[in-house]
């Protein structure tokens, strides 16, 4: 678990990042940034890297960043590997993202005055991570400033060691015992879980073809925990989901006929296979075959990613979380939803 | 936790007024609890509140028909248009007035009152929206609101915070990140204003002692919205008639 966890704070997204063409008043324009962005950051934190970049061709005035992706304003507060993992279906490396210093679209995103506000975001997320699985905020609101301070350090400078020393003091632990991760047990209680659910229209057979979210409006955002009321039942990444999106999952069974969809080569060292593998190893390989949802009459999975893999749908939900999660304790879980036109019937 | 001292002080009236569930209960309310309570509400305001504009239940806007129990409570209570007229000169004093509203013509009709509403030099209307929003991870009801100008222009938290009640600026200015923050509204992607509800159910807990006869009786539930609006309109500087949190109507 550990080791996935190490996984995930390592994982990078490299971006290729362009200075938006209103903003550059020299010539020849600047080339394109690269740079590494670690997947559990926010993009608003890369402006000290990516600011030398544009600092000389920018038109005179003060410096409010802001990113999109093919014309989409990019929501600062989700992290950026959720973005990457929800808005590229097909993972585009580098993603090539346009980078604004003028102009913030503030009716369609949080204002953000700079790291302060991603680190209060942060926060706040992590105190809503305690109320849920506490029942209230007194971990965090009784922080002490120098805890606060380096617990928010240590996801900035991407340190899990630093991290682990930081939020033990938080108890916010892990959702199950011990070494009962392996076989799935779980503790009845809530789990915070981030459910983002893009619905598609048409249907795609490869990730390429899959459509572009051109708005965010075709994207659902259920910010609502997991709440799992038996003990001791082995509890899948299937079951979560099957509670999460009940009306999807209704009286389906889980067939086998859909290829498994690999990960291309990955700069972000986390794939399918390094992390399905520390569990399943003892297991057999046949518990990964890749089981994917389908529906006889209207709504169709056609992806769940998590931390830029797509797990198997067998794999304890436990592990899923302890492995998977983000420092503020909430599970991102992205999923893409095929809908029957409504009109075609 | 600053902030919902503040409250529960503010508030200490209320709660002797209100004391209505069992020492059991923890504060937090279900999500059908909500919408039973919210209907409790948008009654007894209407009732009481006949000069307001009046709260209204807003279904969850489209959204794929497969997500319809993923979201627990499908929409929200909405008041909008609420006039704070602003005077121009001391920003401290402010007075509410009434938009005269009848449900259908709130579009137009509000358009022509803001026309009459700044006549005078002296003072600026602000227009505010509040939505009360169920939130599944704290369990409790939750205020979203926005203000703009009567030229449509939305007003930034530094003109909104000279809008509020003198304590609530205080509050504003000390917890700058824990009390009203710009988050997004959950039905509507959009950026709206947020009091922190970290501590409701706490507040709302020493808020309701006692009193388990109501409590059995499905009365504390039903009241519930009636009895938390009446401590969270304070910040915003919304009065909660007392006629609303008696317990027979």
């Amino acid at each position: 678990m550990m080791e996935a966890q190490k996984y995930v704070w390592e994982g990078a997204i490299p971006l290729q990042i362009h200075l938006h063409e209103s903003e550059i008043t020299s010539l020849p324009p600047p080339s394109p940034a690269l740079i590494l962005a670690p997947r559990i950051g926010y993009l608003p934190l890369l402006l000290p890297l990516i600011k030398p970049y544009f600092s000389s061709t920018l038109p005179p005035g003060q410096d409010t960043i802001w990113f999109d992706y093919k014309g989409l304003p990019l929501k600062w507060y989700i992290p950026t590997g959720v973005l990457f993992d929800l808005l590229c279906a097909q993972p585009e490396r580098p993603w090539n993202l346009t980078v604004h210093f003028r102009g913030y679209p503030s009716n369609l995103l949080i204002p953000c005055e700079g790291e302060e506000s991603v680190k209060w975001s942060f926060i706040n997320s992590l105190k809503e991570a305690d109320y849920i699985i506490n029942g209230n905020c007194k971990n965090v609101m009784h922080m002490s400033q120098s805890d606060q301070v380096e617990l928010w350090r240590s996801v900035m400078d991407g340190n899990l060691e630093k991290y682990m020393r930081a939020s033990s003091k938080l108890k916010l632990g892990t959702v199950t015992t011990d070494e009962a991760d392996m076989v799935g047990q779980v503790k009845a209680g809530k789990i915070p879980v981030r459910l983002y659910v893009w619905s598609v229209n048409e249907d795609f057979e490869d990730l390429e073809d899959a459509p572009e979210v051109d708005n965010w409006d075709q994207i659902s955002y259920i910010n609502r925990p997991l709440e799992i009321h038996k003990e001791g039942k082995h509890f899948t990444l299937h079951d979560a989901l099957k509670n999460l999106l009940p009306e999807v999952f209704e009286g389906k069974s889980l067939i086998n006929d859909e290829p498994c969809i690999e990960e291309g080569e990955d700069a972000q060292k986390v794939s399918s296979e390094d992390v399905g593998s520390s569990t399943g190893a003892e297991e057999g390989k046949e518990i990964f075959n890749q089981p994917v949802e389908s529906c006889c009459n209207d709504a169709e999975i056609k992806l769940v990613r998590i931390q830029g893999i797509e797990p198997k749908m067998e794999i304890p939900f436990s592990w899923v979380v302890n492995s998977l999660k983000n420092p503020e304790h909430f599970l991102h879980i992205c999923v893409c939803v095929k809908v029957p036109n409504v009109n075609a019937a | 936790m600053v902030v919902c001292l503040y409250i529960a002080k503010t508030s200490s009236q209320v709660g002797k007024i209100m004391s209505c569930f069992s020492s059991s209960w923890d504060g937090t309310l279900s999500p059908n609890d909500f919408s039973v309570a919210a209907r409790v509400f948008t009654e007894r305001w209407e009732r009481n509140n006949s000069s307001s504009p009046s709260w209204f239940w807003v279904n969850s806007p489209k959204g794929p028909p497969f997500l319809a129990s993923s979201q627990h409570v499908d929409g929200y209570l909405s008041l909008e248009n609420m006039c704070v007229l602003v005077s121009a000169e001391d920003n401290n004093e402010e007075v509410s007035c009434t938009v005269e509203e009848e449900a259908g013509f709130s579009e137009i009709e509000g358009a022509a009152d803001s026309a009459t509403l700044v006549q005078s030099n002296h003072h600026e209307a602000h227009y505010y929206d509040f939505h009360i929003v169920y939130s599944a991870s704290y369990r409790v009801p939750v205020l979203y609101f926005r203000a703009y100008c009567s030229d449509g222009r939305p007003l930034l938290l530094n003109e909104i915070e000279k809008d509020l009640p003198a304590c609530s600026s205080k509050v504003l200015l000390e917890t700058k990140w824990t009390f009203i923050t710009q988050e997004e509204h959950p039905f509507l992607n959009r950026p709206w204003y947020k009091l922190h509800p970290c501590g409701t159910r706490e507040w709302m807990k020493l808020l309701c002692l006692g009193d388990e006869v109501a409590a059995k009786n499905g009365l504390a539930i039903e009241l519930y919205l009636v009895s938390w609006f009446s401590v969270v309109g304070q910040v915003v500087g919304l009065k909660t008639p007392l006629e609303m949190v008696k317990k027979s109507v």
